[in-house]
């Protein structure tokens, strides 16, 4: 067992924790934060993707001890209380999801892609978007979605 | 239909943006593992590491003594507890009259087990980890036996059997058409082309992993069953009336939000029955949710047939006849709807889009050491439509006619049009798909982009697929005496409130559709109530009292025309009503845009104040007129729908790596009415994904010799990704289907029947070869284009 302490969402959490719990049980189980998503069991699949220190980060393939101090925002996270984030608003506006268990972490890739490829053509945010899986839209409307939320950003 | 709705901003024809996406977009959805339950204990599974092998003995001694071990249960108490297998609700017949056969699915494998991942004995813990701790601990003996995966070698005579009820591992030799006529027509051919073909085995993976919560309440009696279904009823059907693990009017089944279903959520699993039943034992909830490897071997396959096939033409080109033998793997065991899939929902789609005259279908269902096949995206209506368009391309360059040209020759172009094979197509025009496809895809200049490519050294190709499909399951009666169990209605409640909103309760269920967005819209448009005032309720059968599920693309055409008759007879009542408060004849009320009007008058009344009137019954002579509004349907579809389009892929092959590039994809589909075309188109996309990911990625395999599954994870089963994917373009025509009141077709399952056609069509077009088989990995493409 371990006491880990980070921030989440902007706010201070600590739990003690079995040490081999993975970030991403940690913040569904202990800190009913279930809108992160597990998916898969080989590190593919990025449902469980989360911003880790400003960058995106399969939260399935990181222990929760090793995210001990750092800053971690989630998809209930984005929002800015009332106003959702350009990525998320465009996803609603383009269709982009559909069963939307993909979604969050879909979005959160998006989000941190953005932020390091201000402007990407449509095979650049194909290429990034290698790291998650969509089983339901074929990628189209995601894809528009990124682009539109691009300019808006 | 409203005339409000000119501009198409709401109501039906609309592109609405989904009212379900807020809760997604800032992850407050509640997909099953999201919910905990006060006390909830965790389950998890033992499971075969063997294909085939007798359990001989089961030791759990030391796993019982761990920390946090509750409960282990194995085959043997699923049988001291008198519990029923897991069925098959659709019964074929052999040519000879005898009933399919196959041996005992109990819940828990109890003396054998039949493939690798098969349910064996299941710990219950306080937390998941010593679940998992403990299941470690458990030594289970068997004794190997040899086993066998492919169809090529089910039916050799020393074949290892799966079971001793079907000799020759073969379920059902079934057939369909007229052999005679279409030996006929053989005899009399000009030419006759040949295709051996096989449809490669592919998992569904949806997503979100399979996961139940069951839990007994011992005051009342009552279960509750949290899962990830595509159909609660059918759930809460099966698990009381055939497995016996609670009554019916004892059995509460919620399926929240789903992630992903594509028909391997339809089926009734050992695991969520597993924690209904522990449940009651254990004394607590108990909570199960599938690792991505445990979907891999046990959740239900798909595809997986074996074909050869004949199409006989005359001179011209004129298709005369097809007759068509397949060996279809179902699997260990009969699942759900599994027997229906390779026949029923196959052969009757052979025609395709063609007048022809003649076709015999055989089909041999054969039992493996591998996970159970069932229905999965198209359900048999892909596998149809790859054998009759490849046969139709390879016709056309063998007869060196255009493609296209192929199709016209051969088209349908009169309706109703009853087909060899039991389905009467109701409607269609497949010229102006294939027309607008052609168009959409610049197909005139495509020799061009073929040269322009050739001199950077690539390899261009272009393929066809004009497909049809037979969907809006189904008509109740006529899928009855093909031998389902169950009928296949739909059911809506339409409850008007006092205050004038709407709840709708449906039997269908969402699991990415957007029901709660076009339903919503269709009871805006009749109503004349904004979409916010609308709820849309489903996936729980205490709020629905029955309903059949979402699949087979039937929530449109059967789900969305019950509630369409619920809303006539919520209208037809509104109507008595608003007479009486109006103090007019009925005749003269007039309904428009959701105000009732007394014809040349200004009287009227809001929707919302008609409610309030029917709630209060003030107004009206309660002894001739209820008080309250709100109305249910069952709507039995009156024929199956056809969808049909015409797709068209465009391929670039690099031949010194292998490398397939979809440069374009088209699809032009006729889905009759349409409600939202962004979430039509929606669908398209992601079936045409998933076919394109069968053509080119996908490919479940399991090892010859030792029956394990090689595709076991994502590691080795090439999920389709953004980038191996195009933008892609797609189009409507309408023909209204005349068969529902809505004139829906549905829209589901469309992408995934057409495209892999299209796929192979042009990269056997762009390497000049005549067959190649899926997935066109690199490595088959290089070989291919390099002739080794």
């Amino acid at each position: 067992m371990t006491v880990v302490a980070m921030q989440v969402n902007g706010k201070q959490v600590s739990a003690d924790v079995e040490t081999r719990t993975l970030l991403v049980h940690y913040l569904r189980e202990n800190l009913q934060l279930t809108g992160t998503h597990v998916g898969c069991d080989t590190s593919q699949c990025g449902a469980c993707v989360v911003h880790v220190d400003g960058k995106a980060v399969k939260s399935c393939t990181i222990l929760a001890v090793q995210a001990a101090g750092a800053e971690v925002r989630t998809i209930e996270g984005l929002a800015d209380g009332d106003r959702l984030h350009p990525v998320q608003a465009a996803f609603k506006e383009h269709h982009g999801l559909q069963c939307g268990f993909c979604t969050p972490g879909m979005i959160m890739t998006a989000v941190d892609m953005l932020r390091r490829i201000p402007k990407p053509d449509e095979t650049t945010i194909r290429h990034e978007l290698e790291g998650n899986f969509c089983r339901c839209t074929g990628y189209h409307n995601i894809v528009k979605a990124i682009k539109a939320a691009s300019e808006v950003i | 239909m409203n005339a409000i709705n000119a501009k198409k901003a709401t109501g039906i024809g609309a592109a609405v943006p989904r009212k379900e996406d807020f809760r997604f977009i800032t992850g407050n959805g509640h997909y099953t593992d999201d919910i905990n339950r006060q006390g909830q204990a965790y389950a998890c599974f033992v499971r075969s590491p063997h294909a085939h092998a007798t359990i001989d003995e089961i030791d759990y001694a030391s796993a019982l003594a761990m920390p946090g071990v509750l409960c282990i249960l194995t085959g043997k108490d699923v049988a001291a507890d008198g519990l029923g297998g897991l069925i098959c609700g659709w019964l074929v017949h052999s040519k000879d009259g005898s009933p399919m056969k196959t041996g005992a699915h109990p819940v828990l494998a109890l003396s054998h087990v039949r493939y690798v991942g098969h349910q064996v004995a299941v710990v219950i813990a306080q937390t998941a980890a010593q679940a998992r701790d403990a299941a470690e601990q458990i030594n289970v003996t068997y004794g190997e036996l040899a086993s066998v995966t492919s169809v090529a070698d089910a039916q050799a005579p020393d074949a290892p059997q799966v079971h001793a009820e079907a000799p020759r591992n073969t379920s059902f030799e079934w057939e369909l058409g007229d052999k005679a006529a279409t030996e006929a027509a053989f005899k009399n051919a000009a030419k006759i082309v040949s295709l051996d073909i096989a449809n490669n085995r592919l998992i569904p993976n949806a997503m979100e992993p399979r996961a139940a919560i069951g839990e007994y309440d011992k005051g009342s009696g009552i279960y509750t069953l949290y899962t990830t279904s595509q159909n609660p009823h059918v759930a809460r059907l099966v698990l009381s009336a055939f497995i016996g693990v609670a009554p019916e009017n004892k059995l509460r089944v919620i399926a929240p939000d789903v992630g992903g279903g594509f028909g391997s959520k339809i089926f009734i699993y050992a695991e969520e029955t597993v924690c209904v039943w522990a449940s009651k034992k254990v004394g607590r909830p108990v909570k199960w949710v599938a690792d991505r490897s445990e979907s891999f071997v046990s959740d239900a396959h798909g595809r997986d047939h074996q074909t050869h096939a004949e199409l006989a033409l005359d001179a011209t080109g004129k298709m005369l006849g097809l007759r068509v033998k397949t060996i279809a793997n179902l699997g260990a065991h009969l699942q759900l709807f599994s027997a229906s899939v390779p026949t029923y929902l196959y052969a009757t789609l052979l025609s395709g889009q063609y007048d022809l005259p003649a076709i015999y279908c055989e089909v041999d269902g054969v039992l493996t050491h591998t996970a159970p096949v069932d229905a999965y995206r198209g359900a048999g209506r892909p596998e149809a439509t790859y054998v009759i368009e490849r046969l139709a391309e390879t016709a056309a360059r063998e007869m060196g006619m255009d493609p296209a040209e192929f199709r016209r020759r051969n088209f349908i172009r009169k309706f109703p049009h009853q087909t060899p094979v039991i389905m009467a197509y109701d409607t269609g025009d497949f010229e102006a798909s294939l027309n607008a496809a052609c168009q959409l895809i610049d197909y005139a200049n495509f020799p061009a982009r073929k040269a322009e490519a050739a001199a950077r050294g690539q390899r261009r190709g272009i393929g066809f697929s004009t497909y049809i499909e037979a969907c809006g399951i189904a008509p109740s009666a006529a899928i009855g005496t093909l031998g389902a169990g169950v009928g296949l209605w739909e059911s809506a409640e339409v409850r008007v409130n006092p205050t004038g909103s709407v709840e709708v309760l449906t039997g269908a269920h969402s699991h990415g559709q957007g029901h709660e967005t076009t339903f919503a819209q269709l009871v805006s448009d009749r109503l004349g109530i904004p979409m916010e005032n609308v709820e849309i309720v489903h996936g729980d059968t205490d709020k629905v009292q029955f309903g059949m599920g979402t699949y087979g693309s039937r929530s449109g055409a059967v789900g969305m025309s019950a509630i369409q008759v619920a809303l006539d007879k919520v209208i037809a009542k509104a109507r008595k009503i608003a007479a009486h408060v109006l103090e007019a004849g009925e005749g003269d009320i007039i309904f428009e845009d959701g105000r009732f009007s007394v014809a040349g008058t200004d009287r009227g009344l809001a929707f919302a104040e008609l409610a309030l009137q029917a709630y209060t019954g003030h107004k009206f002579p309660t002894s001739e007129i209820e008080p309250g509004l709100k109305e249910t349907s069952f709507y039995d579809p009156t024929n199956f729908t056809f969808p049909a389009g015409c797709h068209i892929a465009e391929v670039e092959i690099d031949p010194a790596t292998g490398t397939v590039k979809v440069i374009k994809f088209v699809a032009v589909d006729d889905f009759g009415n349409i409600i939202n075309p962004m979430i039509v188109e929606g669908q398209v996309h992601g079936g045409v994904a998933q076919g394109i990911g069968q053509a080119l990625l996908e490919n479940a395999v399991y090892d010859p010799d030792t029956g394990q599954l090689l595709t076991g994870s994502f590691m080795d089963y090439c999920m389709p990704r953004a980038d191996d994917l195009p933008s892609f373009d797609v189009g409507m025509t309408v023909t209204p289907a005349p068969s529902n009141p809505l004139g829906i077709k549905g829209c589901g399952e469309a992408g995934a029947i057409g495209s892999p056609a299209a796929i192979i069509n042009a990269i056997t077009d762009a390497l000049g070869i005549r067959e190649i088989a899926m997935p066109v990995t690199p490595e088959r493409a290089w070989r291919a284009a390099n002739g080794l």
